[in-house]
């Protein structure tokens, strides 16, 4: 097998999006029947490179051979011609179609359907045969559950006649039961001479299944191993890197009373997965709990759940003694002393096409302080503004700027300065430093521990297992919805990287 | 007016409502195609008045009904390539784009048929053969004797123009393109899910501009059929909403085919019944005002579209023009 | 979701952008005209000549202009909740008869500033109520506002041509309109403004209205960037979820925009039921709701903008009149066309000439931060 020639080559392959270098210098080979994992962190590139390969982005530079011809794939149409068939993370399906309408779509094989139609139903009678690929053509996709949803998308690339199957992080979505039949699919589509490449950012899934695997860092490729001569922890290492480590300034916490409690918490997201499941924990006054976990794994459904953005599906959330889970009224929330630094800046934490002092006051906006009647005092927010732009160094120190001509650190750093000169006495944060330089992310660090030792209670969401470690009293990590264990911050990374892989507790 | 007054009225009706519901079939299905190919449509009123206008103008200088059809056709999908350039290649608003077009052929009509006429905005009167004209079917006397078939035979089956016919073929024929076909089933899942077709190495643009260009087609006829087949001359506004009306119909049927036929005949019979009861009183409930019968078609979209019969879900992809990014 | 390749410095987008749009809008007219073998030039001298070169063709000028102002402002208040509320033009007409019935009734006893304050309320509530329905199901049920709206139209002209022929008309009288209102129930004309500048008045019913109007942008402005309602509606406008995290309800916003959209557009029907003909005819409204969506549009949603594109589209439109009168081979349905040339410019074919807009005027204006691209 190895001596054959590789299904895939990918040399010097190089993309970016303007100032952002997805993929750099990226050499890759593939070999044919085998299963080969890619695995990075998110942002590390790895789906970028497969859209290059699948024709959906076209690379700057570099060489894709496919069974040792260099091709050309211009669009998907080129890459199915040549053999790659995708499994996206976010299925290209159309909901309201039957799985035999999905599969003939593209597929048609003339102007009329009724033939393409027969065919595609007796080729995926023989597939179901051949590769334990069992469903209903006649189902209506919105009724099938997620995993036979995917099942529809490899199905897909197998009657367009795929050698070389892509799937991009195919068990997000899927149940622990579901990801094993998965597996048991591909081994069968490997051992068939079925070429599969795995995207994917979990270590035990890498392990459970790939033949080889190959680590991306920050648009690099870093390495590419056996599977069976590698071990958890190197790849752990190698995925993560050896970063510079932000030494954060603080001297123990003094906890005091529960100021945040959380008790058999579920929540579900908008497609009605539990991303949240029967999770409890406190958060004391004077204390950073933080919560560690890849991401994807509830922590985001959870931060919304509390600030009252996502109705929870059961279980309680208090507030200051105040029990609060059936509220979803973020007003209230702030009313009783409850402060959120949202992940996501552009789409939650700020309107960037407001001013920049119009973004100081989002969620205050109620507050008297800021209103004359009905009217917005001006002249307070913008006084207001000005003294939080300049306590926190917010550059160009312009309130009047668009908040969307601000960089990303200083556009975090009007979030947090909103957030945290509220004085709340519940503080949850969320990647309180993503896309942030290190100036900035030094000084938000700083802020976060002041506020500690000020005695507020702090609930800290990062998938930066760095910032974690150096911020928090206590770690709890999340996998697959559940909090899996608490653990001190000096414990190792290797220790909560296995956590967060779900391997070990 | 007697009840049996009243219920021979709702009977001879049903004629006139046919008539009514021709221009709506085909508008309808105009809209069919645009909206399920994921581009809202407004524009429907302004291109069914363009190529009313433009089929009355060519049937007038050539004296063919077909040319003028022809003319009414084309028309109707130069302004489809349009709303395509915008709402397509520029990523416009579908909805403004829709506004504009209609303002534009209500403008346009008007100034240049007041230009080539002089009429106010009317184009010259039609000769008989330059219209369509009603075809007698043979039989009639006979097909008399047979109660109720007979009726039928007589004023429904016989004496429609040509459009009339090909507007009940356009209903099995529209449903066979969407259903049956290649283009057809890629139709229907750029309207829902642009990206899934993308990724199948469809291209959008070229397909959705298809489907706008088949709506331009379709539209063509029912301006035709206002100007030269109903009527023997382009009049100022004379689609007087029917585009409009249609949208309501493609809504109500819940954006499918064979219902959207069921749509258009209750729409055009509603009307029919509204215009012969004007001025009428009925038995036991006095004057019935004809307007509840004009907003009738619109009211019950609006239920339809409050969810209190069935849902009406729209294309998912409805109204956004899709960017390539994930 | 707005697409940006490239920011454009303010003057382009409010200034350079409307004017090149209008400036493609007027030339492809031009080519109507001179397609129809007449000239631009002597059309274009004649449609300013009309509106803008005498006292009275002013007075018409800003007669229709304050019809745009209110559907204008209509439209750009929805349009910041990030609504699309086609349907002014029925809730001016439904406003109509809010306006009628109080100068039927209290105008008969009343003099007309003692009637006007109600006659304001009277539409703005009676157009205000047309849009709540519409926005109670996009809000609650997600049936699109734009449909509904739509619909609304068509069942506001039903009603309102009902309660014209059935109810409110005058038993002796063949036309489906009220009575004239007696003097209370009219709004004075503004001879004495144009007075002011010199100018005669003439037949034209240029009437208190246009103050109305003045004031409603001023209310708008007022109420868009200055108040806490006018923040959330803007941050649930541009951002929903922004708005949700800031703990703004959604169908509260939407109700209340809609209301206040509907609103204006009611009070549009006190310029001509109140201020021109004295009674409330079918059909007054003309357009005029569809009218706003350009005029919104040309006026950037801003209610100095709104006001300048309204005294435009009313140069057009009394303009348009003399045009015809003077040159009977251009319709006065020329006007229509310009309208249409300029919705589609402005605002369907808007991102055309931005590329090269942005290209001819691009100085990077980001400082630091490139995009955040999710790879």
């Amino acid at each position: 097998m190895s001596q054959s020639t590789p299904a895939i080559e990918l040399i010097g392959i190089d993309k970016r999006f303007g100032a952002v270098h997805a993929n750099r210098n990226i050499n890759l080979t593939v070999a044919k029947g085998s299963i080969h994992g890619i695995i990075g962190e998110n942002g590390a590139g790895k789906s970028t490179l497969m859209s290059i390969l699948y024709g959906f982005y076209h690379a700057d530079a570099g060489e894709i051979r496919v069974d040792g011809k260099t091709v050309t794939i211009k669009d998907s149409q080129a890459a199915i011609g040549v053999g790659i068939g995708m499994v996206h993370q976010h299925f290209m399906l159309v909901e309201n179609f039957t799985v035999l309408e999905n599969v003939v779509l593209g597929a048609e094989g003339g102007l009329l359907l009724a033939k393409g139609v027969s065919r595609v139903r007796s080729a995926l009678k023989q597939l179901s045969e051949d590769y334990q690929l069992e469903v209903d053509p006649d189902a209506v996709i919105e009724e099938l559950p997620v995993g036979l949803q995917q099942r529809v998308e490899i199905l897909k690339a197998m009657v367009r006649g795929a050698e070389i199957l892509i799937l991009d992080e195919p068990t997000g979505v899927l149940t622990p039961a579901e990801a094993d039949h998965l597996f048991k699919v591909l081994r069968v589509l490997r051992d068939q001479g079925k070429t599969i490449i795995l995207i994917t950012h979990k270590l035990r899934e890498i392990m459970a299944i790939t033949d080889t695997v190959s680590v991306m860092r920050r648009g690099e490729m870093v390495a590419t191993r056996k599977t069976a001569e590698t071990t958890v922890e190197e790849l752990a290492e190698l995925m993560v890197g050896r970063r510079v480590l932000l030494h954060v300034q603080k001297g123990a916490a003094h906890p005091g009373a529960v100021a945040l409690s959380v008790k058999n918490l579920t929540v579900k997201d908008s497609r009605g997965v539990t991303m949240v499941d029967n999770v409890s924990f406190d958060v004391r006054a004077g204390e950073i709990v933080g919560i560690a976990g890849v991401a994807g794994n509830g922590q985001s459904e959870l931060l919304e759940a509390i600030a009252g953005i996502r109705k929870p599906v059961s279980g309680t959330i208090t507030i200051n003694g105040q029990e609060v889970s059936t509220r979803t009224d973020p007003g209230l929330l702030r009313d009783l002393g409850l402060a959120h630094i949202p992940e996501d800046r552009h789409h939650m934490g700020l309107v960037l096409k407001f001013e920049e002092y119009e973004n100081s006051i989002l969620g205050y906006h109620k507050d008297d302080k800021y209103l004359s009647g009905p009217f917005l005092d001006l002249d307070a927010i913008q006084e207001d503004a000005k003294a939080k732009i300049e306590k926190y160094d917010i550059r160009p120190p312009n309130c009047r700027l668009k908040t969307a001509n601000f960089s990303g650190g200083n556009q975090q750093k009007i979030v947090v300065a909103r957030e945290i000169e509220r004085d709340p006495k519940v503080l949850i944060i969320g990647q309180p430093t993503r896309g942030v330089d290190i100036g900035a992310i030094e000084f938000i660090h700083r802020r976060i521990v002041e506020m500690r030792d000020a005695g507020k209670a702090i609930l800290l969401v990062s998938v930066e297992l760095d910032e974690i470690r150096s911020l928090s009293d206590r770690i709890l990590v999340m996998f697959a919805g559940h909090v899996v264990g608490e653990k001190t911050p000096d414990t190792g990374e290797q220790t909560l990287g296995l956590m967060m892989a779900g391997i070990a507790a | 007016m007697t009840l049996t007054d009243f219920l021979l009225l709702l009977r001879d009706s049903i004629p006139g409502g046919v008539r009514l519901a021709i221009p709506l079939i085909f508008t309808a299905l105009a809209g069919l195609f645009s909206e399920r190919s994921g581009i809202f449509d407004i524009g429907l009123e302004g291109k069914m008045l363009a190529s009313a206008f433009a089929a009355a103008c060519v049937a007038f200088v050539s004296g063919s009904p077909w040319l003028g059809l022809g003319a009414g056709i084309l028309t109707s999908m130069l302004i489809s390539l349009l709303h395509g350039f915008a709402s397509i290649t520029n990523r416009g608003n579908q909805i403004v784009s829709g506004v504009a077009i209609n303002f534009m052929a209500s403008g346009l009509t008007a100034v240049l048929g007041q230009a080539w006429f002089g009429q106010g905005g009317r184009t010259p009167q039609l000769a008989n053969e330059a219209r369509f004209e009603p075809w007698e079917w043979p039989g009639l006397e006979a097909m008399d004797q047979i109660p109720v078939l007979g009726w039928i035979y007589r004023f429904i089956i016989s004496g429609q123009n040509s459009l009339t016919y090909l507007a009940f073929l356009a209903v099995p024929i529209s449903w066979w393109v969407l259903y049956r076909t290649r283009f057809g089933l890629r139709l229907r899942a750029v309207g829902e899910n642009p990206a899934a077709v993308d990724t199948a190495g469809i291209s959008v643009t070229f397909l959705r501009y298809r489907a706008v260009l088949c709506a331009g087609f379709l539209c063509g006829f029912a301006g035709a059929y206002l100007s030269i087949a109903q009527s023997a001359a382009f009049i100022k506004e004379m689609s007087a909403g029917k585009g409009y009306i249609a949208l309501a119909a493609l809504i109500f049927a819940k954006w499918k085919p064979v219902p959207v036929l069921g749509a258009c005949l209750l729409f055009g019979y509603l009307d029919s019944v509204a215009i012969r009861l004007q001025g009428k009183s009925l038995p036991g409930v006095g004057e019935v005002p004809v307007q509840i019968f004009q907003a009738l078609p619109y009211i019950l979209t609006v239920v339809l579209l409050a969810g209190f019969i069935g849902v009406a879900n729209p294309p998912k992809a409805g109204g956004v023009a899709y960017t390539k990014e994930r | 979701m707005s697409a940006q390749p490239g920011q454009l410095p303010p003057f382009v987008n409010y200034g350079v952008m409307p004017l090149l749009n209008l400036v493609v809008a007027f030339l492809i007219s031009g080519i109507v005209v001179w397609f129809i073998g007449e000239s631009p030039a002597e059309a274009l001298r004649t449609l300013l000549e009309g509106a803008v070169g005498t006292g009275e063709g002013i007075g018409f000028t800003l007669f229709y202009a304050t019809n745009f102002i209110f559907t204008g402002l209509s439209v750009a208040v929805a349009i910041h909740c990030g609504l699309f509320n086609i349907g002014s033009e029925g809730q001016a007409y439904i406003g109509g008869l809010g306006a009628a019935l109080v100068a039927l009734t209290l105008g008969d006893v009343m003099p007309w500033y003692v009637t006007a304050p109600f006659a304001v309320v009277g539409a703005a509530l009676f157009g205000a109520l047309w849009a709540l329905l519409p926005a109670y199901l996009q809000a609650t049920r997600g049936s699109h506002i734009v449909i509904t709206t739509i619909m609304f139209n068509f069942i506001a002209a039903a009603l309102m041509v009902y309660l014209l022929v059935n109810v409110l008309r005058v038993p002796t009288a063949m036309a489906p309109e009220t009575r004239i209102f007696a003097e209370g129930g009219q709004l004075p004309k503004l001879g004495w403004l144009l007075a002011l500048f010199g100018l005669k008045i003439g037949a034209a019913p240029f009437n208190v209205s246009f103050l109305i109007a003045l004031a409603m942008c001023v209310v708008v402005w007022a109420l868009i960037w200055r108040t806490r309602i006018g923040y959330e509606i803007r941050t649930t406008g541009i951002n929903p979820t922004a708005a949700t995290y800031a703990g703004i309800n959604y169908t509260r916003m939407v109700v209340i925009a809609m209301l206040l959209s509907g609103g204006l557009a009611g009070m549009m029907a006190l310029n001509p039921v109140m201020g021109a003909s004295a009674r409330l005819q079918v059909e007054f409204v003309g357009g005029a709701g569809f009218v706003g969506i350009a005029v919104a549009l040309m006026g950037r949603n801003h209610p100095v903008g709104i006001v300048l594109a309204a005294i435009l589209f009313g140069v057009l439109y009394q303009g348009g009149n003399e045009l015809s009168f003077w040159i009977p081979t251009i319709s006065r349905d020329m006007i229509v066309v310009i309208q249409g040339l300029v919705i589609l410019f402005a605002g369907a074919l808007e991102y055309m000439f931005r590329p090269a807009l942005a290209r001819l005027f691009s100085r990077t204006p980001r400082s630091g931060e490139p995009a955040v691209a999710k790879a």
